[in-house]
């Protein structure tokens, strides 16, 4: 069982245009969340498969990714896409490596939703917390 | 290198959550690469900048976080200070621990750390680098003909600067053109902006593009390179002489939309007689003649043979240094509103059909007649907030209706001084020079009646509209019987937004508004350098708002290209030679075109924008982004994920 005062580790790459300034504007309008981890990326689809596989190796809980709308709010033209089709190569990574997919998650937010960054670390948080300590050893 | 840690209160702002005292002992606790620490109550004022000045002086500091605001505030102002100080202002890492920290978390101390040990980390690894120079198109695209691109446009090339201007309709003026009298001086609309539409007309450094709209937009700025899609006007504007004979003779009549459908033009039209360019225009959905075998009678008479029948859509390509975004506002769709009838019925109109009946140019010539049978009305209601403040419409408050309605009751009184008028209201702001003058002089002068209170619904009885509704002072039910009822409809985007959004890279808001870089600070400026937002794209506003955004925006155009050449971030991608095995993975994702693979990945620096697309995709991390190299984010990762604990070995043997 998983102690109540238990608190995942949960990183988050967030791009600079869509995901970053979301989660600013969460600030600014001081909506409280979970605390989680934010990494400032130029693009969601510049974070490298082998660093999302090296966070849960560091010892992270979950791993969370947001990037701008698809089809056509990327800053770059297609990096959301890309992260897209990566995110799901690495999920399919991690259930062969026996470890929940679910910890993994992508999230198209723009710079105006701060609600839906706060609501979205809440569900993510929630869920990790749901699936406990990622213990995986060989 | 010797890395300086500056913590910032930002008043009470960050202290209030975090014990910025100990984020500055810990960080020095337990990262050996800390030399320095300390704190300030605000670090972006200028003592604050002073400080971190001789302190990198004093200390012989060659790398600084700045552990304060998001980097989106103060990341430049905290570059120059670096530069101030002579050291190279890449080697700069913030640590976002207010809006990311501070104001989110009950107690973020912990988080603040390992923020700030984050940054420390990366900004041990980053290299200096040098700004790249680019040479700037001293040309702005401005989209959008209404007021503000009209003062936007006109300010720019009155001080030198040549402006490509972007239509989508056949004439400029935009919604300022439809409106009868201004609020609170009771200019009329058009006798004020008809003048400056024929100076921008006459002006050589502007080049207008009617009927038509921005398809494409590549490159960054100072130099963007833009693409026009042209419409057709099958009439050749040189030519025109606007004499009207084209409209006598054809034969098709539809609703004219200059009057929101209350009369009717032909399918040669010219939208208002003053339009720019003054010229005819054949509206292709409903004439006959572009097939000639089956109309063809307006080229028979014009004397000028400026009509061509087989003009075709153009693709014109333009470069411009700096683009300024000024497409309007829309009103909100009034039949979305059922309880109050519009589209049921004819004599429940919204607030830009009433300016037209009231316009002394407009479909009823200036007296005021209601659309069901041509009467009078004796008795109007103004519903205002229609849309606006309503969760189930819209959140925001459209700001202009209150006193346009202000406006029109007063204008109906002037022109029907037996008729009454009614205003519901939820409430009324008058904020604005002379503004809760106006709105006194509407009541107590020309006794309007203002009723707090909202409309529930309006039905017909007889040839009269009945208006249901609560007058939430005295807590009574009201119902008026009103021969016209107009709707204060709030302001929406217009329609194509969207789309412009994604053309321009650029951000909206949460209302569908253009989001500016900083709601005080920069209300004019896009997150995407080189873009400009003015006007009633970026939020609701009236006139005299707009025409002092259009100036701002046009200031910061001018700040921008007068200075010849621009700084931008080197944040490029870069090839190790040793690494790349020329597979071509990188050309072939680049969004750019910027890397082409000959015997190596070679990067163009200036198509670059730094994604980093590629490198998250090659197969020997031969290409890497500078400043934010995979080993960069792994110690990163590492401090966020253990640093907090202070784990210096690795924590689990997982196999990846």
């Amino acid at each position: 069982m998983v102690e109540k005062s238990w608190r995942p580790r949960i990183v988050a790459f967030l791009c600079r245009w869509c995901g970053y300034a979301g989660a600013d504007l969460a600030g600014v309008s001081r909506m409280k969340y979970p605390e989680i981890y934010p990494i400032r990326v130029n693009c969601s689809g510049s974070v490298h498969p082998e660093l999302i596989l090296d966070a849960f190796r560091k010892g992270a809980d979950g791993v969370l990714i947001c990037g701008c709308h698809t089809p056509n709010d990327c800053h770059y033209i297609s990096g959301n896409y890309k992260a897209l089709k990566r995110v799901a190569l690495v999920k399919k990574l991690l259930s062969q490596l026996g470890i929940n997919q679910e910890r993994v998650r992508l999230e198209w937010i723009s710079a105006a939703e701060g609600r839906k960054f706060s609501r979205v670390v809440k569900e993510f948080y929630e869920k990790i917390r749901e699936l406990g300590p990622l213990e995986v050893r060989v | 290198m010797r890395i300086g840690v500056f913590v910032c209160h930002c008043g009470r702002n960050i202290s209030s959550t975090v014990d910025v005292s100990r984020v500055v002992r810990e960080v020095s606790e337990r990262s050996r690469k800390v030399v320095f620490s300390t704190d300030y109550k605000y670090l972006c004022s200028d003592p604050g900048q002073k400080l971190i000045e001789e302190k990198i002086k004093e200390e012989n500091l060659d790398a600084v976080v700045i552990a304060a605001c998001s980097p989106s505030m103060h990341e430049e102002t905290f570059r120059r200070v670096l530069k101030r100080a002579g050291i190279n202002e890449y080697l700069l890492e913030i640590a976002n621990i207010r809006e990311q920290c501070s104001w989110v978390h009950e107690d973020g101390t912990e988080k603040a750390i390992a923020l700030t040990l984050a940054a420390v980390e990366k900004v041990s690894r980053n290299e200096k680098l040098k700004p790249i120079k680019i040479g700037v198109k001293r040309k702005c695209l401005v989209i959008g003909g209404g007021i503000a691109g009209i003062t936007a446009s006109l300010d720019l090339a009155n001080s030198g600067f040549e402006v490509i201007l972007v239509e989508k309709s056949p004439t400029i003026g935009g919604k300022m053109a439809q409106l009868s009298e201004t609020f609170p001086t009771l200019d009329c609309s058009q006798c004020i902006l008809t003048p400056l539409m024929v100076s921008l007309s006459r002006n050589d450094r502007i080049k207008l593009y009617t009927m038509s709209e921005v398809v494409e937009i590549d490159g960054y700025v100072g130099n963007f390179r833009v693409k026009i899609k042209k419409k057709p006007r099958y009439v050749i504007e040189e030519k025109c002489t606007v004499c009207g004979e084209c409209e006598k003779v054809c034969p098709v009549i539809v609703p004219n939309e200059f009057d929101r459908g209350l009369s009717y033009r032909k399918a040669i039209y010219i939208p208002f007689p003053q339009a720019v360019p003054s010229s005819y225009v054949i509206d292709p959905n409903s004439c006959l003649g572009l097939n000639p075998v089956v109309c063809g009678k307006c080229k028979e008479v014009c004397e000028a043979d400026a009509i061509d029948y087989h003009m075709r859509e153009e693709t014109i390509e333009e470069e411009v240094g700096a683009i300024i975004v000024a497409t309007g506002y829309e009103l909100f769709p009034k039949d979305r509103i059922g309880e109050y009838g519009y589209g049921t019925y004819e004599d429940v109109i919204d607030a830009l059909e009433f300016e037209r009946i009231l316009s002394s140019t407009g479909p009823t010539g200036g007296t005021v007649k209601r659309p069901s049978d041509g009467r009078t009305p004796k008795r109007v209601v103004f519903i205002q907030c229609a849309g606006s403040r309503d969760e189930n419409y819209l959140e925001y408050c459209s700001k202009i209706c209150c006193m346009y309605t202000a406006k029109q009751a007063m204008l109906y009184k002037h022109l029907v001084p037996e008729g009454e008028a009614y205003v519901f209201y939820i409430d009324v702001r008058t904020a604005g020079k002379g503004y809760e003058e106006f709105f006194r002089r509407v009541q107590e002068e020309e006794g309007v009646i203002y009723i707090r209170g909202k409309v529930s619904r309006v039905y017909r009885e007889g040839e009269n509209l009945i208006v249901e509704g609560v007058d939430t002072l005295t807590g009574k039910k009201l119902t008026i019987e009103a021969d016209l009822v107009v709707l204060s409809t709030g302001v929406v985007p217009p329609e194509g937004t969207e789309n412009l959004v994604s053309v321009l890279k650029i951000q909206q808001d949460q209302s569908g508004f253009l989001k500016e870089a900083h709601p005080k600070l920069k209300p004019t400026e896009t997150l995407t350098k080189g873009i400009f937002i003015c006007g009633a794209i970026q939020g609701p506003k009236d006139i005299t708002e707009t025409v002092s955004q259009a100036k701002g925006a046009a200031s910061a155009v001018m700040e921008l290209l007068s200075m010849g050449e621009v700084e931008r971030d080197p944040i490029v991608a870069r090839v190790n030679e040793e690494y790349c095995v020329a597979c071509k993975t990188c050309e072939s994702l680049c969004p750019f075109g910027a890397v082409k693979v000959r015997d190596k990945a070679e990067v163009n620096e200036a198509l670059c924008e730094g994604c980093g697309i590629c490198a998250a995709s090659c197969p020997t991390g031969a290409i890497e982004v500078v400043n934010n190299k995979f080993d960069q984010f792994e110690e990163v990762l590492e401090v966020l994920i253990n640093g907090r604990e202070k784990l210096e070995t690795e924590n689990s043997g997982l196999p990846l």
